[in-house]
């Protein structure tokens, strides 16, 4: 059998290996809670997670085309690009697939064929590596956009410049009021 | 090929958060950008009278704080211990079952444990059993005690404004232990340092100036409603007429200032002017808004009860001022909280007041019976139960509508079923979310209770993500388009939640979609709605 084929035959297993390790990314109480909760409404990142790995495996070994990449990744990622991990933490769960597929193939034939099969796996995991850092850069990106939006949208500086908002002699601070709703 | 990396060795070595030690207590606390919110203008806590009102800044190592902190914090604490029973109650009964620990939006979203509400409470608790337990003063750190450092105040500080007081994890706690009652035990311990966040600070301050939290002037307050006056004019071709600070009405209407400041709100605002207009034809309604009590929400009660009962008391001081029979209150979510848990005992009753009836179908609104304030959902959907309101629901078919239930409104007074009955009368298409994360159970918007700044955006993003959550799943499944909600700050903060998680979701209150279903006596045939969107399909109808 073919890297690819034993691959797919072992999904589950692997996928799932994959999973526990990116659940360790978290402390481990939060791991514990991410692994066991199955309710996709209450543990919306353990069920995301899951279900973007499983998605994101899929579309390795269907040739790593960055568009079914991308759309099996982000929303892993967007979660991540959220939870205090530095870019490298926030993507580096991808080349945690690396050593899972070497341990699989490393239990099959060594000709020259299986090891050319080898790279050109791990190639597509490194594809998959640079489409998840695409998404993580995008996802910053919508986060800072939308704290200048919020920045631009106080309509209340909108009001000071229209002249409608005097100042208050006692609290000169409410020229420069950081509004609330 | 004995040299192959094992998976676990391998990924080790890859940056990852270090490995939590196996006691929360050894876990140090790590003030993460996007994470918190700026420290107070310390102008703002002076106009308040707030104590140790100065510049500092979270990721600095020194907080400038006053010599005698720990005690001062030490004689708080027994303070308030001995003033709030429920406080000395939930300090010591929760037996650490960890039946809330999971249920806390933050925690779900930010994966930090210490967002587990049971740990939340642990950080004062742990304090609290060394300073005023014997069992914690003779067993110490094994009795889960610990003394109060420079490290245990930042921790403190950093978590008590990572939790919105939504009292999620309180529906779940066989005790009723409810933590947003310790989260604002906190806050008012830490408001004693002068530890205040800036979006809160100001915006109380500005409400204790000029009336409301943006420090509207009443002349701009009247100026922006009457901007409102001319859009409604040119949609619908009938010019409204609103009264303010009038002597004499029959109810005072009060919203919060972010309906008539920021969008979309201001189109819920619209809405109000619109139905007080078909009212006053119809039936004669008679009420008035006012440009002193210009503020429905109350960011005092994120800092003290001293200071929520200051700013809540103004409400009733234009009431009496002006000779009303009742308060009307638009779309809010703590104002209601505010109403309903503490107003009675802390300004109350509103004896001076009538009990509220309205005026137009008879119905007696005994729940507000004390604090003779009406909730306009509710005050809406009784019109609507008799027949008042002549709608057409057709201008609102191109929405596709889902309901997030506002924690203080729904958990805060038990307000479930009437924004749904109003949405149902006034759309096609409704939809609601999954049960476990609406009513009761509902997922806060993440930025309640102050949160809703811009620089701690990774916070409101991650503790937004269940609710997110939610409606991606109604959107996927029946393409809504729309999320209504009946509270100000939830109208400022979804669309950008919205906007991260689930683009092509829009957000609205109830009163946008009612005013644009209501038809007003005299009016043009509409060719927008409120935003100034083009009606689709409504000309083919009318060839019909
Ligand atoms: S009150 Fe809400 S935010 Fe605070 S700990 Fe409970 S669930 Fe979390
Ligand atoms: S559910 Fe109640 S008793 Fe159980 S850990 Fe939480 S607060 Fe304590």
């Amino acid at each position: 059998m073919k890297l690819v084929e034993r691959l797919a035959a072992n999904k589950s297993t692997i996928v799932k290996k994959w999973f526990d390790l990116v659940a360790a990314t978290y402390p481990p109480d939060t791991a514990k809670f991410l692994k066991a909760n199955r309710d996709p409404f209450h543990n919306p990142v353990g069920k995301t997670t899951l279900e973007g790995l499983s998605a994101a495996f899929d579309a390795l070994l269907e040739g790593a085309d960055p568009v079914v990449l991308d759309r099996a990744l982000d929303p892993i990622i967007r979660i991540r690009a959220v939870q205090s991990f530095s870019p490298t933490q926030a993507t580096a769960f991808i080349l945690a697939l690396k050593p899972l597929v070497r341990e699989l193939w490393s239990k099959g034939p060594s000709d020259p064929q299986a090891a050319a099969d080898l790279r050109q796996i791990e190639d597509g995991i490194d594809q998959v590596l640079l489409v998840a850092f695409d998404i993580y850069l995008k996802c910053r990106e919508t986060l800072f956009q939308l704290k200048v939006d919020l920045e631009k949208n106080r309509i209340h500086h909108a009001f000071v410049r229209a002249g409608l908002v005097a100042d208050t002699p006692v609290q000169p601070s409410a020229a420069e009021p950081k509004g609330a709703v | 090929m004995k040299d192959l990396p094992k998976a676990k060795d391998f990924y080790s070595r890859l940056a990852h958060r270090p490995d939590s030690a196996s006691d929360w207590m050894d876990v140090p606390v790590e003030i993460r950008k996007g994470m918190y919110c700026y420290a107070a203008n310390p102008k703002s806590l002076d106009t308040l009278g707030f104590p140790y009102a100065r510049d500092w800044n979270p990721v600095e190592g020194d907080w400038k704080l006053p010599e005698n902190w720990q005690q001062i914090i030490h004689e708080g604490f027994k303070e308030r211990l001995e003033r709030f029973r429920s406080f000395k109650v939930f300090m010591d009964i929760c037996v650490r079952c960890g039946a809330c620990a999971d249920k806390c939006h933050f925690f779900i979203g930010t994966g930090d444990p210490k967002n587990m509400p049971v740990l939340r409470a642990e950080l004062l608790r742990s304090v609290y059993r060394n300073d005023f337990t014997t069992f914690g003063k003779l067993l110490g750190r094994i009795g889960g005690a610990r003394p109060m450092t420079v490290d245990v105040l930042k921790e403190w500080w950093y978590y008590m404004f990572q939790c919105t007081e939504c009292r999620r994890c309180s529906v779940f706690c066989p005790y009723g232990i409810d933590t947003a009652e310790i989260t604002i035990m906190g806050r008012e311990l830490l408001n004693l340092l002068g530890l205040n966040i800036d979006w809160i600070a100001t915006p109380v301050s500005n409400c204790y100036m000029t009336g409301n939290h943006l420090g509207i002037q009443p002349h701009a307050y009247k100026d922006m409603l009457d901007f409102f006056v001319d859009d409604i004019e040119e949609i619908t071709g009938v010019r409204v007429e609103p009264s303010y600070n009038r002597v004499g009405a029959d109810i005072l209407f009060i919203t919060p200032s972010g309906d008539v400041f920021a969008d979309p709100g201001t189109y819920t605002a619209m809405g109000y002017l619109i139905l007080f207009h078909y009212l006053r034809e119809k039936y004669g309604f008679d009420i008035t808004w006012s440009t002193y009590a210009s503020e429905g929400g109350n960011f005092g009660f994120f800092t003290s009860h001293e200071t929520m009962k200051r700013l809540n008391s103004k409400m009733y001081a234009e009431a009496r001022r002006l000779g009303v029979k009742w308060i009307l209150g638009g779309e809010c979510g703590h104002m209601w909280r505010v109403i309903t848990q503490y107003m009675d005992t802390m300004n109350g009753p509103a004896d001076f007041l009538q009990e509220p009836v309205s005026p137009i179908t008879g119905t007696r609104f005994e729940n507000a019976k004390s604090t003779k304030m009406v909730h306009i959902a509710e005050f809406t959907a009784d019109l609507i139960r008799h027949g008042k309101l002549e709608l057409d629901k057709r201008r609102n078919r191109h929405l596709k509508v889902t309901f997030h239930d506002s924690c203080n409104p729904s958990r805060g007074m038990g307000m479930l079923e009437e924004p749904r009955y109003v949405i149902r009368n006034v759309c096609d298409h409704f939809y609601d979310m999954p049960e476990n994360t609406i009513r009761e159970q509902t997922f806060c918007c993440g930025s309640g209770a102050g949160l809703n700044a811009g620089e701690n955006m990774e916070l409101r993003m991650a503790g937004g993500l269940p609710r997110a959550n939610a409606v991606k799943y109604v959107h996927e499944q029946h393409g809504v388009n729309m999320l209504a909600t009946i509270c100000a700050i939830d109208r400022a903060a979804l669309p950008p939640l919205m906007q991260y998680w689930v683009p092509g979701v829009d957000v609205t209150g109830l009163h946008e979609m009612v005013a644009n279903a209501l038809v007003l006596p005299g009016e043009k045939q509409r060719e927008t709605n409120l935003r100034g969107e083009p009606l689709e399909g409504m000309e083919d109808d009318s060839d019909e």
